[in-house]
């Protein structure tokens, strides 16, 4: 149990470390709040269907934990290039432990993450919808973070080095970000992106998180918390299994 | 007195390579054991067998009575390393890595509280608890690391190069402490170095390895005496010969590592 808070706090400690860090995964949501938020806005409600920041917010929430949870996951290949990771490896806590305290570290970074991320749209003229509903809309948060973190711990138990770096977010972070209903809505898709949006997870956890935060689910909670739930075991049963299978 | 290391018969395969062929030696408590070798001739990876890294093709090894294979969390809590690369977090403090290992290995609070302090004095980096690792220079964070492989009070601790790229001047501090450990707590040190007059200057004991086989043991004055040479430098090369061995080997057969 030590083993796994001291874990936790480490990646805690080192998100807190690096303001740069913070400030510079910002920067995209922002833009992406500024460009597409007023940008899209008059044609969005010219097209009845409303006020766009309010549907936009919570996807780009989703997305800036996306990113910061799947690098926290990825963030294994820099503890192995630096040695940390051997550390760890060699001390007698098993390596499920290790692989949970990284994990809840890294998902509570994220989730921190999205908090900046929603509490700056608010600045931007978002508004919540149902400040009592706020609780959930953190599980939510917190459940995307957790499945994104197991699946870059999964990802980087398998590469060496950065070198695939480049391929995993331009062929499988972006598609799952930009495939995912954060930036659109999900009726009268044509039927592949439909069928791929409905795959992809990110895609129940915009949903949930429009759901609370903004009034417009499109899909319902009980079906994106229960779809979110049982990837988040299947991921983290994967991400468990192959980094207990590295070798140093 | 009674061995603490026990290796009979051990063979590591990667894939056709055989980087450690049929060693067999034995390291008693309480000494200070030299382990030499060319680049290449197998001494990390017989060292990472020992410390539970990795499993040996065949053979057996004893460490404080525990098999590395089979009783891996108790082989563990028995030794302290420090890795030839470092093993640090480097935007975290001194203190904070120290904790971290000290709570990993069980350590209760408050000895971790007394044992750091004590540790970082020796080492002479308790003013720096406070400081980010990515401060410190070279020396500073081996010594740290010296520091972190002795906080759980292992019976063995295992020092891979541990002095490798650092001044003369820091080389003869971090001895001097590894020196004093051994003769006031009776730790049992393993250490393999390219640096012959450290061997010859601290160990009690000198093993060889060379092509995976280990080809000689004993005292370092044994050694010259065996091949007429003066120093331990000298009866290296005369056992191991002068030509220059290929850096790369163990770094290729290291690339077989994941499949085995």
């Amino acid at each position: 149990m030590k083993t796994i808070y001291i874990l936790w706090l480490r990646q805690v400690k080192k998100y807190f470390r690096s303001p740069s860090r913070i400030i510079g995964s910002l920067g995209q949501p922002l833009l992406f709040m500024l460009a597409l938020g007023y940008g899209f806005g008059s044609v969005f409600q010219q097209a009845g269907q409303g006020n766009y920041l309010e549907f936009l917010v919570p996807g780009i929430v989703a997305m800036s934990i996306l990113f910061t949870a799947l690098f926290s996951g990825i963030e294994i290949i820099w503890d192995r290039q630096f040695g940390f990771l051997k550390e760890t490896l060699v001390a007698p806590v098993s390596r499920f432990e290790i692989m949970i305290g990284r994990s809840l570290g890294g998902a509570t970074v994220a989730v921190l993450q999205g908090a900046i991320v929603l509490l700056i749209s608010l600045f931007f003229g978002f508004t919540i919808h149902n400040y009592s509903l706020l609780l959930l809309s953190l599980v939510f948060m917190f459940m995307v973070a957790l499945l994104f973190t197991a699946l870059g711990t999964a990802i980087a138990s398998l590469l060496e080095d950065m070198q695939g770096f480049q391929l995993i977010m331009n062929f499988l972070v972006m598609p799952i970000f930009f495939l995912s209903g954060a930036l659109f809505p999900l009726q009268g898709l044509p039927k592949a992106i439909d069928v791929i949006t409905r795959i992809n997870p990110l895609t129940y956890g915009v949903d949930g998180l429009r759901g609370t935060l903004a009034g417009l689910a499109q899909i319902s909670l009980t079906t994106d918390f229960i779809v979110l739930a049982v990837i988040i075991v299947v991921l983290n049963a994967l991400g468990a299994y192959l980094f207990s299978k590295i070798q140093i | 007195m009674e061995n603490i290391i026990e290796v009979k018969n051990l063979v590591k395969d990667f894939k056709d390579v055989r980087a450690v062929d049929n060693v067999t030696f034995n390291v008693r408590q309480g000494e200070i054991f030299a382990f030499l070798g060319p680049n290449g001739a197998g001494k990390t990876t017989t060292i990472k067998m020992l410390t539970t890294l990795l499993r040996p093709t065949s053979g057996e090894i004893k460490v404080n009575g525990f098999n590395p294979v089979t009783e891996q969390d108790d082989t563990r809590h028995s030794f302290g390393i420090v890795f030839q690369d470092p093993s640090l977090d480097e935007d975290l403090t001194a203190k904070e890595n120290m904790e971290i290992h000290g709570v990993m290995y069980g350590v209760p609070n408050k000895l971790l509280n007394e044992r750091t302090r004590q540790l970082l004095e020796l080492v002479e980096l308790w003013e720096k608890r406070n400081t980010q690792v990515k401060d410190f220079s070279g020396g500073m964070k081996r010594r740290l690391e010296i520091a972190r492989g002795l906080l759980h009070h292992p019976k063995i601790i295992f020092l891979d190069e541990p002095t490798l790229g650092l001044d003369p001047q820091t080389r003869n501090h971090i001895w001097n402490y590894i020196h004093d450990l051994n003769e006031k707590e009776g730790i049992t040190v393993f250490f393999s170095t390219h640096y012959m007059e450290e061997a010859e200057r601290v160990a009690d004991e000198v093993a060889i390895i060379d092509h995976g086989k280990i080809i000689i043991q004993g005292t370092a004055k044994e050694l010259e005496e065996k091949t007429k040479t003066n120093s331990l430098e000298d009866a290296f090369l005369a056992l191991t010969g002068k030509a220059i061995r290929e850096e790369g080997k163990e770094g290729w057969a290291a690339k077989f590592r994941g499949r085995n």
